[in-house]
């Protein structure tokens, strides 16, 4: 590398002159093609590289970035460059130019936050982990998110984007860790069972008694962590000793954590020793406290309280309802439950007990979601209410309370907010050499049933093939295969013996392989087929497409095999639909005959999204075997934002090589002729298979599927 | 010392195996087996049923013969086979056929991970025919008056493949089986592996919060087996931390941020 020559200023203008479309957007590239002239070789081509790759997201933030890494280049090493280039065009990604620019220009800042990204915990990183330990811990199932500050209300823990008051990132770690076990405890032990903007109004100066409030919390939350979970607890005060949190306290506070170390004491004596506390000062926020947000916590428990009590008299009712199946006799009195302490169980500070629950005194196992609502009850009201355990009766509830409302995927492009309820998917983006992050939007539609005769239809055109095919597919159906001269096995192999008998009179050595065993090789294969859904299969090719999915679907169910349909099409990165036609778990049924044939040509081809989103169904499938198969007309194309050429076949192409990785294996049918041209390049060599002719498909689909899966 | 070489059917257990009972299994279990009925053991991996049925074989005074099934385990295996000594072919009872004959229990450990077609097998032996078909002897062998079936299963798993068929499970009487409350645990965990009683009650603790991950991600908390392991290695010397890491962790999961989230809940504890 250092013996290559320099780059000439007229020869980098020339490239930045391309790159920049200079011929369109008038800016000056002389200037920063004189100063980058001057550097060595190394630093003109890593510069040069990223100015290049910036300009595919946006030509002015890749313009101003090389006039203002030439101030940075002698004091930012190379990788906090490359880090602070990517942020950028993250936040163009994000938020737009003005934002983008902004990261651009304030470079010294990057630095500065870097510390935080380097040494910090990030919840995206953290959050997977920490979401598992506080659903280890006892209570109620909590959710964790990101917010701007760290609080709880009393369902989800908040926590800030990126913690870094710890010099290393293991303690960042374990500070997150201490903040989420201590919102986990605020739930755990009754913080919130007080009503506390009714018990704090009387205080005129609200603000400081509900600080105080929280530091006694603290201090009696504290006392709970150190006897559940000493190890913790350890670690919580070794964090606090670091940051100089433990300082000697006056003998009042110290008689208040005296006071609330006890196992008994609860949020109500931290009200009474309020008033005590009131007259003097607020102790300083200790790390992990986070703030207290009474009217967030009043109204999620609020509703949370009157959603679970009408859900465990309906789920009571369910099981009371199954019960009497089992029984196969009749139920003449309405289901009397009860709970009580089963024997010998003591209560649990805090007031959760394990509790028995009994029909008609008997007492009986609760399914598990019963069993999560009476520990959630028990947190909030501190026991069981008798009111909770009498059985909804018919009709006595709204459906609505206890379902989780789906939101309409139509729906959302009425408003404006039409990321609402979408997953994300982030693109590769070939020109960046980096991801978009969260880029395509996507969501699950189902397709629009039509009950006609198609199917029927279709299998009178075929007749004749799908006989055949169905005969094919039998005979690869979990064969039996007989292995012959096997060391043992369930029947003596009377060649093989014959021929060893023979040899032992000759005096040669006998053969130990004399047995027969009938060796069943199972099929253990799941599939997903996805169907291109685009504009362009208008006509012939849709009707092809539909055509072949019904034989496949015939020839499958002989089989045996799971397999699921989905549809994709969209149109730009903020559109992005997948079609269920079939799930994966759900029969070949009626209805999915008719969205068989409800299937019809939509928008773009923008095939990323639903390779990724596909690979993580498939994914969550136990099998040997997964393959997903495209059935497409052309190659990845969108709609105005740049999927298409080189963009769209390599964001596909990275997206297939996840799915591999992952252990799927993508194929695709194809009959765009021209796809010889790109196809190998994207699914590899051997994996694509192109049909000229279109009429040909629905033959050739389950043929291919054979060869595939045998 | 040299091993001893045993037959199954002389494998009479000996010294009383340690059991904890938790309600009226016993009885249940003495009065299937006077009445000559078959037994299905239900419950989670580990939380008692091999030991059980040791303390049961002791108790009733039969020689107890365990095979643990697989994917492969064939109607074969279980009944018998010809094998081929000295250039004739012999007949060799398998592990069921010895337990007819010899009048022994036999305990079919984790009956549904067995091929099919071996279930089958079983069927006349576990209604009042009692009966074994040798079909390739063209025999049928009538099961001594002590012989005793038991199968376990695990219902947890919750797959269609790994299912009972009604036809099987319809011929058992079913004894169900669940992790022993906290108090019991803490005993059976002290009492088998020599560690103080605080510390068995923190592997308790441990094992019910694993427990309440089932769903989130893990299929299985960890068993009374896995603490009874983990208490053995404090006892050794291990620190706790390690000990749940080796013994439970690692044994529960191979998810690494599984893993990790595990191993933070054992360091918060101990």
């Amino acid at each position: 590398m250092a013996d290559l020559p320099r780059h000439t200023a007229i020869q980098i203008e020339q490239s930045l002159e391309l790159w920049l479309e200079v011929e369109f957007t008038f800016l000056h590239v002389d200037k920063l093609a004189a100063t980058l002239s001057e550097l060595p070789r190394e630093d003109q081509d890593f510069l040069l590289n990223w100015i290049r790759r910036i300009a595919t997201t946006n030509i002015e933030i890749a313009h101003q970035f090389g006039q203002r890494v030439m101030d940075v280049l002698s004091h930012m090493d190379r990788r906090v460059i490359e880090a602070w280039a990517l942020h950028t065009m993250d936040t163009y990604d994000r938020s737009g130019l003005r934002p983008a620019l902004l990261v651009v220009q304030d470079a010294e800042n990057f630095v500065h936050l870097r510390h935080e990204r380097v040494a910090g915990a990030v919840y995206e990183d953290v959050s997977g982990i920490l979401l598992t330990f506080v659903r280890g811990l006892s209570g109620r199932q909590l959710k964790m998110e990101q917010g701007e500050t760290l609080y709880t209300d009393t369902e989800t823990l908040y926590l800030p984007a990126v913690v870094a008051k710890m010099h290393t990132t293991e303690d960042n770690f374990q500070l997150c860790k201490a903040m989420v076990a201590y919102l986990w405890a605020q739930t755990r032990y009754g913080t919130f069972r007080v009503n506390l903007t009714d018990a704090l109004s009387h205080y005129s100066d609200n603000e400081k008694a509900l600080k105080l409030f929280h530091a006694l919390e603290t201090l009696r939350l504290d006392a709970c962590i150190s006897r559940e979970l000493p190890g913790l607890f350890r670690e919580m005060k070794r964090l606090r000793a670091e940051l100089g949190e433990i300082q000697p306290i006056s003998d009042k506070w110290a008689d208040y954590t005296q006071e609330l170390a006890k196992p008994t004491a609860t949020a109500n004596d931290c009200l009474r020793l309020l008033v005590d506390a009131y007259t003097g000062i607020v102790p300083d926020d200790v790390c992990y406290q986070g703030e207290l947000k009474p009217e967030v916590v009043a109204a999620c428990m609020s509703a949370r309280m009157e959603r679970e009590k009408m859900l465990l008299r309906v789920k009571l009712a369910e099981f009371a309802k199954d019960l009497t199946k089992q029984n196969e006799k009749e139920r003449e009195s309405p289901p009397n439950f009860d709970v009580k302490t089963p024997d010998g169980e003591e209560e649990e500070q805090g007031g959760i007990t394990q509790l028995e629950l009994t029909l008609d005194d008997m007492p009986i196992a609760p399914p598990e979601g019963v069993r999560q609502l009476l520990t959630s009850i028990q947190l909030d009201w501190g026991e069981i209410p008798p009111e909770c355990l009498t059985a909804a009766g018919e009709g006595e509830y709204d459906p609505s309370l206890y379902q989780e409302q789906v939101q309409d995927p139509d729906a959302v492009w009425q408003g404006t907010y039409h990321e609402e309820g979408a997953t994300f998917y982030s693109e590769w983006d070939c020109g960046r050499q980096h991801y978009r992050k969260n880029w395509c939007v996507m969501r699950e539609k189902d397709v629009l049933p039509v009950y006609d005769n198609f199917v029927p239809e279709v299998l009178q055109k075929y007749n004749g093939l799908v006989k055949h095919l169905r005969r094919v597919f039998e005979a690869m159906r979990d064969e039996n295969r007989l292995l012959k001269r096997q060391v043992y096995g369930d029947e003596v192999d009377i060649d093989a013996l014959v021929e060893a008998l023979a040899d032992a009179r000759d005096g040669s050595e006998m053969s130990d392989h004399l047995f027969m065993r009938m060796h069943r090789t199972e099929r253990n294969i799941a599939v997903i087929f996805m169907v291109d859904m685009s504009g362009s299969t208008k006509g012939w090719i849709n009707d092809a497409e539909r055509e072949s999915l019904v034989l496949l679907c015939e020839t499958l169910e002989t089989l045996g095999d799971r397999y699921a349909i989905y549809g994709f099409s969209g149109i730009t990165r903020k559109r992005c639909e997948l079609y269920r036609i079939k799930r994966i778990d759900e029969p070949y049924n009626e209805e999915v005959k008719a969205r068989i044939s409800g299937i019809r040509p939509q928008d773009y081809t923008r095939m990323g999204f639903a390779i990724r989103h596909l690979t993580h169904l498939l994914n969550e499938v136990e099998a040997k075997t997964k393959l997903l198969i495209t059935l497409s007309d052309g190659k990845p194309d969108d709609y105005f934002d740049g999927y298409r050429g080189e963009y769209g076949f390599e964001d596909t192409r990275k997206a297939l090589q996840e799915a591999q990785r992952s252990g799927i294996h993508p194929f695709c049918i194809t009959i765009d002729t021209e796809a010889r041209d790109y196809l190998p390049h994207m699914y590899g060599a051997v994996n694509y298979t192109v049909i000229d002719d279109v009429k040909k498909l629905p033959l050739k689909v389950a043929d291919i599927y054979r060869r595939l899966t045998t | 010392m040299q091993a001893r070489a045993l037959n199954p059917e002389e494998n009479f257990i000996e010294s009383e195996p340690y059991y904890e009972i938790t309600g009226d299994e016993i009885a249940i279990f003495e009065a299937a087996y006077q009445n000559k009925l078959p037994v299905l053991l239900k419950g989670p991996t580990g939380c008692g049923k091999t030991r059980f049925m040791e303390y049961m074989a002791w108790r009733l005074k039969r020689p107890l013969i365990t095979v643990s099934c697989h994917d492969d385990l064939t109607a074969s295996d279980l009944v018998g086979r010809f094998l081929v000594k000295g250039g004739e072919t012999v007949w060799v009872d398998g592990p069921l056929a010895r337990s007819v004959r010899a009048g022994a229990i036999c305990y079919l450990d984790e009956i549904v991970e067995a091929r099919k077609d071996t279930m089958v097998v079983i069927h006349p032996l576990a209604d009042d025919r009692r009966a074994l078909p040798m079909e390739k002897l063209g025999t049928l062998l009538e099961a001594n008056q002590e012989f005793c079936l038991a199968i376990s299963y695990n219902p947890g798993y919750q797959s269609v493949l790994k299912d009972l068929k009604q036809s099987t499970r319809q011929r058992f009487v079913a004894l169900e089986f669940d992790y022993p409350t906290q108090e019991l645990e803490r005993k059976i965990i002290a009492s088998e592996s020599g560690i103080a009683p605080d510390l068995a009650e923190k592997l308790v603790k441990f094992a019910h919060m694993t427990r309440n991950l089932k769903g989130s991600g893990l299929e299985e908390g960890a068993s009374t087996r896995l603490l009874v392991h983990a208490g053995k290695l404090i006892k050794s010397g291990v620190s706790p931390v390690s000990a749940c890491r080796s013994a439970i962790a690692q044994a529960i999961t191979d998810d690494s941020e599984m893993l990790a989230a595990v191993q933070e809940l054992s360091s918060s504890l101990f």
